[in-house]
């Protein structure tokens, strides 16, 4: 086996067992439980999370030091106690407070431009990139292939000397 | 008396910087040197006067002379004379002083330093660089005066803020102050405004010298992006440092266990930062291979344009709501400049566009080359799509009438993929030769690191059973950059080691002191992933819990728990009600810190600000908050407690980015110990062209 043939052998074997380390372990973590009859100071924190201060310029409700907030989250606290689910209370607070409460933009309406451009803007930066790598190409491959060295002044011994030279340092 | 010196030093500098800006450009394009000569003069004055009057405001504001506006606005009697001074950044009007002296004293370094060595194209670089200064000192003049005075005006609601006494006006002297935001009185606060300006207005020396090279249609030659190259790395760095003290800052003042919130004033500085890097990348195509030349001008143009943005942001708060804007004068001003200097910037570019022709072509996608044309792409996507997140709910608000909220998990789940792709290039583009590479042998170098990438992720995987997908490829890519910096260092160090028989440490010392640019640029890399570290940990592994106690009881979070053991409350320093908690932290049982997490209340500015009680190793941080207590019993004390795991990397890799540019920029006046080869026939450190194999950084 050629020492080129082994290294891939041990590249591929690396990459399969990473593949497969990753797939064993990449479940989700276990969903919450539904919440007891009181819900805690963390249930009420994970939907807060989520959830925009109404009032302070970007601040999460969990965070929140205000009283406003406080009040918010003892809301939550009610309302999840009552029964209601996380999307429940977030569609609550979207009605009394407006679309800013929520922390991550909806994807869907007008709003949904945030999410689209960013992937645009990556799929025409490939194409942009493909195109130009390869206009680099072709403007190498339409020269003539014998041409003049850019760089005058420098003879070809010289020049064979110090790649000799490079290839000795690498 | 002093504050009058300052304004008039203000006025005059004023007046020195139109007449430097004129003379300058005129001075240049009819070639008469003495007129340029005394522009030059004028620059070195004006940074002359501009310091008299910074010194004259932080003389007010140390000598609490509540006579002016901005000092009655900043400082007061409670707080200590170093806060006192750092209020000279802590306020609008001083900060823009503050800002419009720093800009003006990068420009008569320059004109100092570089007066020979680009003689030709400095008359423009001065007249680009005047023209933001003098726009700058302008807004502090008309716009955002610090020596104004109060005015009681019989009939009026308000104190009239103006310099001259209004129509029966009467001055008006408080008592005190309001002093400084609570928030900015922090250590943090001594370092994180000076280097983040820096940082920023460093970035009009770059600009000044592309858009003097521009109009001089000087392109052809690479002096002025050698020195371009330079200028940058000063701002960058600079700018790095101020984001990381940023960050440091949040961790520490605004209680919620995070260091990088995606607020719009962040990302106001990471957006110039991001493409500065890229320029500081693509440069070394221009320079190596004489390339990308147009794509480095139009990095520059947005690197600079991205800055003024950013003041823009942090200066007038448009974002937070859109009728910040034209509150003042500052924001339609700041726009109009932008607008401006941005679309001058592109159309100078487009008229140029023809005489900046690429040298070389491409020979093989199988190239650093290329590596780095899709390095820079990914650089400015991510850019562009912070630039969209933050502008974004001004846009809804604009066209759709409702606020909306663009908040952390657009932008995690948005540029977390492409940070990725970005360190996974770090670790193969080093590896890749200029103009091709074999594939036989990229593998055989790419080969060590990867099998240590996929072993230390299935380790971490063992470790973390609960470990996202993600996470584990994360973890394997940041080894695997390490692994291939590593190799590098090694690589050289043998080689030194078998052909002069050199010891290890020797060979290794040796090794990054004769290559500083290409190890620098490594060093920098391994800052990188420290840092990116952090954000893994801090994206994927963090854990949170909140509960009530009473004294003597615990909260647990994992291996942790918290013992409740009192509260006590007494008065501070600055004018601040403290309540402090004592707490004692265990893990497994044993104790290992007695944390005292509080709140602290600023009676006069009505706000409480939450320091927390941290438990710090190079593993991970446990950060208690005081949430909330009864003031009559020691019974319901509410805590949160964070662990932060590997959060300390960012810190660390701060520290090791800031040496990699230390090292990478030193001095080499002590002389070429070794022969460098470069093909494009110029003095280069660390150019060997064709088997170069890092991209480095500084000369």
């Amino acid at each position: 086996m050629t020492k080129n043939r082994f290294l891939l052998l041990v590249l591929f074997t690396a990459l399969v067992s990473l593949l497969i380390t990753v797939k064993v372990y990449a479940q989700d973590p276990a969903p919450t439980p539904a919440s007891a009859t009181v819900p805690s100071d963390n249930d009420v924190n994970l939907v807060a999370k989520k959830l925009y201060c109404p009032v302070c310029p970007n601040t999460p409700l969990d965070v929140c030091e205000t009283q406003a907030c406080k009040d918010w989250r003892a809301q939550i606290r009610d309302q999840l106690a009552s029964g209601w689910t996380e999307q429940e209370v977030m569609d609550y607070f979207v009605k009394q407070y407006g679309e800013r409460v929520l922390a991550e933009p909806e994807r869907g309406g007008f709003t949904s431009l945030v999410w689209m451009l960013p992937l645009l803007i990556v799929a025409l930066g490939l194409v942009f990139v493909g195109v130009v790598l390869k206009s680099w190409r072709a403007s190498r491959l339409s020269r003539p292939l014998v041409q003049p060295e850019p760089q005058t002044g420098i003879s070809k011994q010289i020049l064979d000397k110090i790649e000799a030279e490079i290839r000795n340092m690498d | 008396m002093i504050p009058d010196i300052g304004l008039i030093a203000l006025i005059i500098a004023f007046g020195l910087s139109v007449y430097a800006t004129l003379l300058s450009v005129n001075g240049g394009m009819s070639k008469r040197l003495e007129w340029v000569a005394s522009a030059r003069n004028a620059i070195v004055a004006l940074f002359s006067l501009l310091t008299i009057s910074v010194l004259s405001v932080v003389y007010s504001l140390n000598a609490l002379d509540f006579s002016q506006a901005y000092v009655a606005d900043v400082s007061s009697r409670a707080m200590s004379p170093f806060l006192r001074i750092t209020a000279l950044w802590g306020g609008q009007q001083g900060s823009v002083l503050f800002w419009a002296w720093l800009m003006a004293g990068f420009v008569a370094v320059v004109v100092i330093r570089k007066w020979d060595a680009d003689r030709e194209l400095m008359p423009y670089v001065m007249f680009v660089a005047m023209l933001t200064t003098t726009f700058f000192v302008g807004v502090v003049v008309f716009i955002t005066n610090p020596f104004t005075k109060m005015w009681l005006v019989p009939g009026a609601q308000d104190l009239v803020i103006a310099i001259f006494p209004p129509l029966n006006g009467q001055q008006y002297i408080p008592a005190d102050g309001s002093g400084l935001n609570p928030l900015l009185r922090h250590f943090g606060m001594i370092g994180h405004p000076p280097t983040t300006y820096l940082g920023f207005t460093g970035f009009v020396i770059p600009f000044s010298f592309a858009i003097a090279a521009l109009m001089k249609n000087d392109t052809s030659s690479d002096q002025w992006i050698r020195t371009v190259r330079r200028w940058t790395l000063v701002a960058w760095i600079f700018l790095s440092i101020g984001l990381i003290l940023g960050g440091r800052w949040a961790y520490d003042v605004l209680g919620w266990g995070g260091f990088w919130g995606w607020d719009p004033v962040e990302n106001a500085m990471l957006m110039p930062w991001l493409t500065g890097t890229a320029f500081l990348h693509s440069v070394m195509m221009t320079e190596k291979r004489g390339m990308l030349k147009k794509w480095n001008i139009l990095l520059i143009i947005l690197t600079y344009s991205l800055s003024l943005f950013g003041t823009f942001i942090t200066r007038t708060g448009v974002i937070g709501s859109v009728h910040a804007f034209s509150k003042t004068a500052l924001g339609p001003a700041f726009l109009i400049f932008i607008s401006i200097t941005f679309l001058g910037a592109m159309v100078l570019l487009m008229m140029r566009w023809n005489s900046l022709k690429a040298e070389h072509e491409l020979e093989s996608l199988f190239s650093r080359e290329a590596a780095f044309v899709l390095q820079n792409m990914l650089f400015l996507a991510i850019t562009i799509a912070v630039l969209w997140g933050t502008v974004f709910p001004l846009i809804t608000e604009l066209f759709t009438e409702t606020k909306i909220t663009v908040g952390p998990p657009y932008f995690k789940k948005v540029t977390g993929p492409m940070f990725l792709a970005l360190i996974t290039l770090m670790g193969i583009t080093p590896m890749l030769a200029w103009r091709k590479q074999t594939l036989n042998k990229l593998l055989s170098r790419l080969a060590v690191p990867l099998a240590g990438a996929s072993i230390t992720a299935i380790a971490w995987a063992l470790l973390n059973p609960k470990s996202p997908a993600i996470s584990l490829f994360s973890i394997a890519m940041v080894a695997f950059v390490t692994l291939s910096i590593l190799a590098e260092f090694w690589r050289g160090a043998r080689i030194r080691m078998s052909t002069r028989g050199e010891n290890p440490f020797t060979a290794f010392i040796k090794l990054v002191i004769n290559n500083r640019r290409r190890f620098g640029g490594y060093i920098i890399h391994l800052g990188v992933v420290m840092i990116a570290l952090g954000f893994i940990g801090d994206a994927f592994y963090k854990q949170e819990t909140q509960g009530t106690l009473s004294a003597g009881k615990s909260l647990t979070i994992g291996e942790y728990s918290l013992r409740f053991d009192g509260l006590e409350g007494y008065m501070g320093s600055d004018g601040r009600e403290i309540v402090e908690a004592s707490t004692v932290l265990f893990k497994d049982g044993q104790q290992v810190k007695v944390l005292k997490p509080r709140r602290d209340y600023f009676v006069v500015q009505q706000q409480p600000v939450s320091i927390a009680g941290v438990y710090s190793t190079a593993g991970e941080d446990v950060y208690v908050l005081l949430v909330g207590w009864e003031s009559i019993s020691n019974q319901n004390t509410t805590f949160k407690i964070y662990v932060n795991p590997l959060i300390n990397w960012v810190w660390i890799g701060g520290f090791v980015l800031a040496l990699g540019v230390l090292i990478g920029t030193w001095s080499q006046a002590r002389g070429r110990s070794e022969a460098t080869y470069s093909l494009k026939n110029q003095p280069d450190e660390g150019a060997v062209v064709g088997t170069a194999t890092a991209p480095g950084i500084g000369d």
